[in-house]
């Protein structure tokens, strides 16, 4: 399935998503990472450290709402895989990211931005290996 | 209650950022890593303009006594590569690219109401769940 060159759009979204990291780590103290966030929302310490988490899900789920809002129509989104493709993926992602201690945005961003060379390393490792995985199942596999 | 209410805000600024940006849509996140075939290099301009704001941020709040709503900032202490880390990165990246979504473009995605972006967290909350299951029973059998 084709799909349009976005450049200004997806630059925009980048910088934004850089200044939730910013304004995360300036009021926070907190490293922007999902797969963080959502690691401390399912197992959290306290009260409070459930609540922060449960907020900043909330805003994030959010999102597409406030966008609908400002452009009066839903984000695009297409989902051209198949339900047990989802259901694997999903579930390898899941344990991926609890044994690798991060994902695209807690290493990928925050860890590169840091120059931590832990997210230096797993940023290079997924991004090859789902280069490599998207060229296996589309080109090999033909799914 | 500030506290809730910054933590929504960064939360809504986050998920914006990753809707408009297309890091939510697996048709685009996946023509991304398909270079061979239907390629779509704007998801490049996402991890670029996100590294441009954090790298600048950063270097401004860290220098910074403490963060305004809380006591440290809690930053990751470790520098050693080890197993876990290579291993689990790999294992993400290839359910990356068979699924398309990653954590933070599918819970941002959850607002759309899309039946595939549950189903996708439903996975993944299994796969997290069971991965935690693992690793303490890794961490009882090493303890005895």
């Amino acid at each position: 399935m084709e799909t349009s060159f976005t450049p200004l759009l997806s630059l925009g979204g980048g910088l934004l998503i850089g200044l939730a990291a910013v304004l995360s780590m300036a009021f926070l103290g907190r490293i922007m990472g999902a797969t963080g966030i959502l690691a401390g929302f399912l197992a959290p310490s306290d009260l409070s450290d459930w609540s922060w988490r449960a907020a900043m899900i909330a805003g994030m789920v959010s999102g597409p709402l406030v966008v609908t809002l400002f452009t009066g129509t839903a984000p695009d989104i297409a989902v051209p895989v198949t339900t047990p493709m989802l259901l694997i993926g999903g579930f390898l992602v899941g344990i991926g990211v609890t044994f690798g201690g991060g994902c695209t945005s807690g290493h990928g961003v925050c860890g590169m931005a840091r120059v931590s060379p832990r997210s230096i390393v797993a940023t290079a490792i997924f991004m090859i290996a789902c280069f490599a995985t998207v060229y296996v199942v589309r080109h090999m596999v033909g799914l | 209650m500030l506290k809730l209410i910054i933590s929504y805000i960064v939360g809504l600024v986050f998920g914006v950022g990753i809707m408009i940006s297309g890091m939510a849509n697996p048709a685009k996140v996946l023509n991304f890593f398909d270079i061979a075939g239907t390629w779509d290099p704007s998801l490049a301009f996402v991890m670029g303009g996100a590294l441009a704001i954090t790298v600048f941020g950063y270097r401004f709040v860290l220098k910074q006594p403490a963060p305004r709503l809380a006591d440290t900032f809690h930053l990751p202490t470790r520098q050693d590569v080890d197993l876990p880390l290579v291993a689990g990165s790999a294992v993400f990246g290839i359910g990356w690219g068979i699924a398309g979504f990653c954590p933070g473009g599918a819970i941002p995605a959850l607002g759309t109401g899309r039946v595939e972006v549950f189903v996708f967290i439903a996975a993944l909350l299994a796969g997290i769940l069971t991965a935690k299951a693992l690793r303490r029973r890794n961490r009882a059998a090493a303890a005895v």
